[in-house]
């Protein structure tokens, strides 16, 4: 992104918890980042993370109770989300701001035409007629990848492919023009040559309308493919955040590290296991206070058991929240042998 | 060469469409269609290919778990392509087979020890002490902790059910396990794991695996030779190096151009091949080569012959018309010269390097 781009989405120090008979649990604890005009910025991170509940809560789509969204603020075109009226925030999501949920089969009303489904929002959102609304999502719908366009509107999903269907959702996330796209997981269960048409298509829509999109997968091959910056996801915390060449060539947080050598690497002689890394993401039950990495992580020494590591800058754009990044710490740490990435 | 495990030739598995108010047969999908490959012992041979291509349906006919319309299947140089089940029983033990969904695939009113004991119950006479020393064995070797013995599979992550489905495959000691799909609902963090697990029991006990997956960077991770199909055949089947530097089916080509890449630099370098269209029906497949709907190169021929399955090089099948001397002289025959840029797309190693 060429310096000076405007910040479409600004999150600050987001929280989440789910507070439920069964007690606490602290599922997006202190998150900040921004999302510029134009760029895909990555969210990756095991299942259990927090991705999902991240999403949900810049949407405003977590039922309260049992959720609490604190801190903030998310600014958004000079607004700021949390602190939207529920009826402006409905017409904020699914208009200005398109997302596209994980669950693919529940989230298209079996018993409604695709077309409809498109139309709806485009009246809604926009206020256009039923004519101008129908041209306009065959428009959508032949912007997506959908052949035949005209031809579909009147389907219903179970008449199509599955990879049509995730379609028809990003037409639908489109239809109002967003500023900003939020997609969790929208192709993990489609064929790789179908992600990556639509890694493609997506490539092309952040280009030729200036969509910025925040795209949330767990897999760190889809991110390398498609994210201009990425943030690291552990323990409901921003554990890593870099530009995507710079979190591939040089990850700095053990997580990254462990995350990226998980994943079976491109025309390498095959002479290595995968390197695993034991255990899950923690599930809190209180606000994290000591570093939510360290019962899995091979560095870890005295100080992470004590505290919470902040973000440190390691380069340009690029920090990490772990102590082995911590320039006054230096002296403290144990000499670390070299790892084998 | 060894005998081989396994030996599957002309396989075909056709199920009839019923259709109209008297449920008479009007037509048939052709959900295999000709497939031919061996497995030799310890080796773990790649199915790979999109949705719907015919690999679950492969995967049932080598373990005789369907019926064949046609073809031959040996195991241990024993034919069991027309053997009735009665007779299949006692070969059953040598093969196994774990399923792609472990919510799917496990009685969810069963604890974890009854699911892994129930095929030492089926096909032994073991004592009721040494099924639970075998069991507790089974548990250690798959790295689940002996506690969770008399639990249910609901309250296990996904991770612990599949090794779960695991164990019970090798209760038995088989010699060859077929894989369906094993770690695709899992987290890349959690394949590694089990893709791991399934080379050290490999290691330690000389299986043999037909690993079935949609997702080619596992595939040729874990995977000697690789098969790659495409409405219900093998279009191509090499050894994985050979594959991934040499693809030689246009339909690989595209499959390796859009795998999982985790490096951005090596992806912004790659050309995505671009596939038109979906994948035609296994009900009503195409005219001559079963890809040329969709094929980036596909010419005149293609559309009215059906491209043969040949040995091109040693230990390389392929069947296009791309690869065949005899149908490349024909006038119809013109090959759309493709450039193919990045890595792994190198058309052809210099000669001096060639059987290196
Ligand atoms: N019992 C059946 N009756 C009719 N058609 C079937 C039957 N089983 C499979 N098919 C069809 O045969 C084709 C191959 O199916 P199969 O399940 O083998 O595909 P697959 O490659 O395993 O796909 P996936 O990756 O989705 O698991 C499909 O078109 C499927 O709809
Ligand atoms: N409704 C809820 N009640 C309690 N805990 C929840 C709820 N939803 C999510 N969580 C917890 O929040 C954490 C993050 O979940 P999620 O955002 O879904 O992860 P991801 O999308 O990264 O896989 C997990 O520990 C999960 O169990
Ligand atoms: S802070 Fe300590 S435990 Fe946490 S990731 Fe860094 S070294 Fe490991
Ligand atoms: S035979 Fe023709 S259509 Fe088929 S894969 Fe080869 S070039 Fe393409
Ligand atoms: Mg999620
Ligand atoms: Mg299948």
């Amino acid at each position: 992104m060429p310096e000076g781009t405007p910040n479409v989405l600004e999150v600050r120090n987001l929280r989440t918890v789910f507070r439920t008979r069964a007690g606490s649990f602290h599922a997006v604890n202190d998150v900040s980042f921004t999302l510029k005009a134009g760029e895909i910025l990555g969210v990756v991170g095991e299942s259990g993370s927090g991705k999902s509940v991240l999403a949900m809560s810049l949407l405003g789509l977590l039922p309260s109770p049992p959720a609490e969204v604190s801190g903030g603020p998310v600014l958004f075109e000079g607004q700021d989300l949390l602190r939207l009226d529920p009826e402006a925030l409905r017409s904020m999501r699914g208009g200005r701001i398109g997302f596209v949920v994980q669950d693919r089969m529940t989230a298209l009303n079996p018993v409604l035409t695709l077309g409809f489904q498109i139309v709806e929002p485009l009246r809604l959102h926009l206020g256009l007629t039923r004519r101008q609304a129908r041209a306009r999502a065959a428009e959508l719908m032949a912007q997506v990848g959908i052949p035949d366009a005209h031809r579909r509107l009147d389907d219903y999903p179970h008449q199509v492919s599955g990879d049509l269907r995730q379609r028809v959702l990003f037409a639908i996330a489109l239809a109002c023009d967003p500023t900003v796209l939020i997609a969790d997981e929208p192709t993990a269960a489609l064929d790789v040559t179908i992600q990556a048409e639509i890694h493609d298509l997506m490539q092309e829509l952040r280009q030729t309308l200036g969509i910025a999109v925040l795209w949330i997968t767990q897999d760190p091959g889809v991110v390398a493919g498609l994210a201009d910056r990425v943030i690291v996801m552990h323990g409901g915390q921003v554990v890593e955040h870099a530009p995507v060449d710079a979190l591939f060539a040089d990850p700095r947080h053990p997580y990254t590290q462990a995350l990226l050598a998980s994943v079976p690497k491109a025309r390498v002689e095959r002479v290595r296991r995968l390197a695993v890394m034991e255990g899950q993401p923690p599930v809190l039950r209180t606000p994290p206070d000591v570093c939510t990495f360290r019962d899995r992580c091979p560095h870890a020494y005295d100080v992470c058991h004590r505290l919470n590591p902040q973000r440190y800058p390691v380069g340009e754009g690029h920090d990490a929240a772990c102590f082995l990044s911590d320039p006054g710490l230096a002296p403290q740490r144990p000499q670390l042998e070299v790892v084998d990435g | 060469m060894a005998e081989p495990l396994v030996s599957v030739r002309g396989l075909k598995v056709h199920f009839p469409i019923h259709g109209g108010l008297l449920r008479r047969r009007v037509g048939v999908v052709k959900a295999v269609d000709g497939v031919s490959f061996d497995v030799q012992p310890g080796e773990t041979l790649g199915l790979v290919g999109e949705s719907g291509c015919g690999k679950s349906t492969t995967a049932h006919a080598v373990l005789r778990l369907l019926d064949l319309t046609e073809g031959s299947i040996r195991i241990e140089g024993t034919e069991i392509g027309r053997m009735p089940q009665a007779a299949l029983r006692p070969l059953r033990p040598r093969m196994q087979m774990v399923f792609g969904d472990p919510r799917a695939s496990l009685d969810p009113r069963m604890t974890v020890e009854a699911i892994i004991r129930e095929p030492l119950d089926e096909q032994t006479r073991l004592a009721a002490r040494e099924k639970r020393e075998r069991v507790a064995e089974l548990m250690d070797a798959v790295g689940l902790p002996r506690g969770i013995g008399p639990r249910l599979p609901q309250a296990l992550s996904d991770e612990q059910r599949q090794r779960i489905g695991i164990a019970r495959a090798l209760a038995l000691g088989p010699g060859l396990v077929v894989c369906d799909e094993p770690v695709a609902a899992l987290d890349r963090s959690v394949q590694a794991r089990v893709a791991n697990l399934l080379e050290d029991l490999q290691a330690k006990r000389g299986l043999a695996y037909l690993f079935i997956s949609r997702d080619l960077s596992m595939v040729r991770h874990i995977a000697s030779r690789v098969a790659v199909m495409h409405l219900g055949r093998i279009v191509e089947l090499q050894g994985r190096e050979r594959l991934d530097a040499d693809p030689l089916h246009p339909y690989t080509r595209a499959l390796l151009s859009a795998a999982s890449e985790p490096d951005p630099v090596a992806a912004r370098a790659r050309q995505r091949i671009a596939l038109r269209g979906d994948a035609p029906s296994p009900a009503d497949p195409p005219r001559g080569c079963n890809f040329c709907t969709r094929c980036p190169e596909a010419m005149p021929v293609c559309r009215e012959i059906d491209p043969a399955t040949r040995e091109v090089a040693p230990g390389r099948w392929v069947a296009c018309h791309l690869h065949d001397p005899a149908i490349l002289v024909r006038p119809d025959a013109r090959p759309t010269v493709v450039i193919l840029k990045g890595p792994g797309f190198n058309p052809a190693p210099p000669s001096h390097l060639q059987g290196a």
